[in-house]
């Protein structure tokens, strides 16, 4: 009973759902990136490597003296840029996505790792930065603009995807790219802009990690959320709405099994806990394969001509 | 411009490839080191010093080249098949657990009995470690990228429990470390007075036999067969399941051993930084070498230069050694260019 009711008293309180946002952000806004690549037909392994990069850049355009929104401005560049790469490599070239984009991950983390020694060769404790403040509003939606952002984009996204033109074209080139090119759409144009459109979301989904949750940069403070994201993509069968109710839900069992960790007072491993999070994203996967309709032409290079 | 595949690729294309990807990533980072003020021909030259120049520099080169050509031989068997297994990292960690626990005195037994016993445990559990990713691929179609991935993070965290709990050594100051494997678990040196050890014969033996089994059995047949077309392989007959698990176990036991042969080889006991990437690394070498076997022992000879190299670059000169990782990631995106470029030629129009 003391469990449940300890359970119940943390679902109603404010500071949990305050958690709970903060945590879904940068899961909302990187699986958002994933899913639009996705659903051009690229996979983008390369998610991991340009969160630490947007993470990095938002920190360090900040610390050198820019404003937070230059911040963000200077990583979602980065990302468009990175994902400009990983788009080269994979779309008119058409090489393996998987490893052009463990490529572009260890490029961008490692990139990120040498910048930042370059620029602070003798930082012991990470320097700190003044991040976005929460907004002057009651209860949970206390939150800096970035989260508000993230929340935008979900609407903003499903509608480009499915109400404009544009995003027809990018969902017809990753289900059937002859047939998108004998519409007079432009495959490789739009493969590849939608790729450096997701990335620079990634890298917004870094700098969050800086710039809001966060006011330092440390070199593995991605933790694998990227790969997180593309298991949340799965399970959001590629749809904006869906990427939302997985993060905001991930971030309930996340934020859950922090208090559970304190509440259980050590009588588990805390590393018991930190596991959970890559099992339940394992565990998601595994519920949601047989079903999963993924688009059609994902990680199917298209080459003119070729069939 | 259009690229036209080649009806064939000569060998002299092939070997030129890798050559050709390391000077194009040598040239793109001679920015970065003209970026931090450093004059850049001293600054390479102390690298190919620092990894080449002396009898101590080779032998530390070879040291780290060791599991690198067990995570490299790990990712090039699975590659081939088409199993992307990206967890080489964790599967080293399960296998430097499992010879902590083995050698760590619980067997008593003569060298010549636990070393053999020590390195075959940790290729078993390394290769249970992917079995799990891979049964869940061919079962139920989960994706293996992201299965493998994730479990790096949670064996990280099973090791960083263990160290701090049951397996902690109770002279260890206080760190999280284990005690260190018993002397009849350590794998002798190859050379006296210096840190390279036997698991550098195991891993150039092993993939020697790779080659082998690649080109002059029926498994190594299937095996790329299964990798070229599984529904033409599964249509001619070969069990195609079958194939992709056996390969994960290979695979898997590969990085375990690398994970045993750097405790019970080097370190002694094991620590949260027993390896500094070797599984991701691990990944560059097998493309670099693509896919070869062989060519894995070359690639990550390769790798483990630049590596120490950087390191004694980075103690002479104001360059962080995190140049090396931005070197080896560019490898692998300029091989893959390289690599394109054997298969294929550009056409005009």
């Amino acid at each position: 009973m003391d469990i449940v009711a300890t359970l119940l008293d943390t679902l109603i309180s404010a500071a949990f759902w305050t958690a709970v946002l903060r945590i879904a952000t940068p899961y909302v806004l990187g699986t958002l990136g994933e899913l639009i690549c996705e659903r051009a037909g690229v996979l983008n392994l390369g998610i991991e490597g340009i969160m630490t990069l947007g993470a990095m850049a938002g920190w360090m355009t900040v610390y050198q003296g820019g404003g937070l929104w230059a911040g963000v401005l200077a990583a979602a560049a980065c990302g468009a840029l990175f994902g400009l790469l990983h788009a080269a490599l994979t779309v008119p070239l058409g090489l393996s996505q998987h490893v052009t984009g463990i490529g572009v991950t260890l490029l961008g983390t490692s990139l990120s790792s040498f910048v930042y020694r370059l620029v602070l060769p003798q930082a012991s404790t990470p320097p700190t930065i003044v991040p976005f403040q929460p907004l002057p509003l009651p209860g949970a939606l206390a939150q800096t603009p970035l989260t508000y952002s993230a929340l935008a984009l979900v609407g903003g996204i499903a509608y480009v995807l499915y109400r404009t033109p544009v995003g027809l074209a990018v969902r017809m080139v990753g289900e059937n790219p002859a047939a998108a090119e004998a519409q007079g759409l432009n495959v490789t144009a739009l493969r590849v802009g939608a790729v450096m459109a997701g990335s620079a979301l990634m890298a917004l989904a870094g700098s969050f990690l800086t710039l809001s949750a966060f006011n330092a940069f440390f070199f593995n403070m991605v933790n694998g959320r990227g790969w997180i994201c593309i298991a949340l993509v799965v399970f959001a069968s590629w749809r904006p709405g869906k990427a939302l109710v997985g993060a905001l839900l991930f971030a309930v069992f996340d934020a859950l099994q922090v208090r559970l960790q304190q509440a259980s007072g050590g009588v588990l491993p805390y590393q018991v806990f930190l596991m959970m999070p890559y099992l339940l994203s394992i565990l998601a996967l595994v519920l949601v394969a047989r079903r999963a309709s993924y688009p059609h032409a994902l990680m199917v290079p298209y080459r003119k001509g070729e069939r | 411009m259009r690229l036209e595949p080649r009806a064939d690729s000569p060998l002299s294309l092939q070997l030129i490839a890798p050559l050709g990807a390391i000077a194009a990533a040598l040239a793109l980072c001679a920015v970065l080191v003209a970026w931090t003020g450093a004059p850049v021909l001293r600054a390479y030259g102390l690298l190919i010093e620092g990894a080449l120049g002396s009898r101590f520099a080779l032998t530390e080169t070879l040291t780290r080249a060791t599991p690198l050509i067990l995570t490299g031989l790990a990712a090039a068997v699975a590659f081939r098949a088409k199993l992307w297994n990206i967890g080489a990292e964790g599967q080293l960690y399960m296998g430097a657990l499992t010879a902590v626990i083995l050698g760590g005195g619980m067997i008593d037994l003569p060298a010549g009995l636990l070393v053999p016993l020590v390195m075959l445990a940790a290729m078993a559990v390394g290769g249970a470690t992917l079995l799990g990713p891979a049964v869940l691929k061919v079962r139920f179609g989960v994706d293996e990228v992201v299965t493998t991935l994730l479990l790096n993070f949670v064996v990280l965290l099973l090791v960083s429990m263990l160290l701090e709990g049951p397996l902690k050594d109770p002279m260890g100051m206080g760190w999280p470390q284990s005690a260190p494997v018993i002397s009849a678990a350590e794998l002798p040196k190859l050379i006296a007075r210096t840190r390279l050890h036997a698991g550098l014969a195991i891993a150039v033996g092993l993939a020697i036999l790779l080659w082998l089994i690649d080109t002059r059995t029926i498994w190594g047949y299937e095996n790329r067969a299964v990798g070229a077309n599984p529904r033409a392989a599964a249509f001619a007959g070969m069990p195609v399941t079958w194939i992709m698990l056996r390969t994960a176990l290979l695979s898997g036991g590969l990085a375990g051993l690398a994970g045993a042969a750097e405790v019970c080889g080097l370190k002694g006991y094991l620590t949260l930084d027993l390896s500094p990437g070797f599984g991701y690394s691990g990944i560059v070498v097998a493309m670099l070498a693509q896919l070869h076997p062989l060519g894995v022992v070359g690639a990550a000879v390769f790798i483990a230069a630049i590596f120490v190299g950087a390191d004694a670059m980075s103690r002479a000169m104001p360059i962080p050694n995190y140049i090396a990782d931005v070197m080896v990631s560019t490898s692998l995106l300029c091989m893959l260019v390289a690599g394109l470029l054997v298969r294929y030629r550009l056409r005009r129009g």
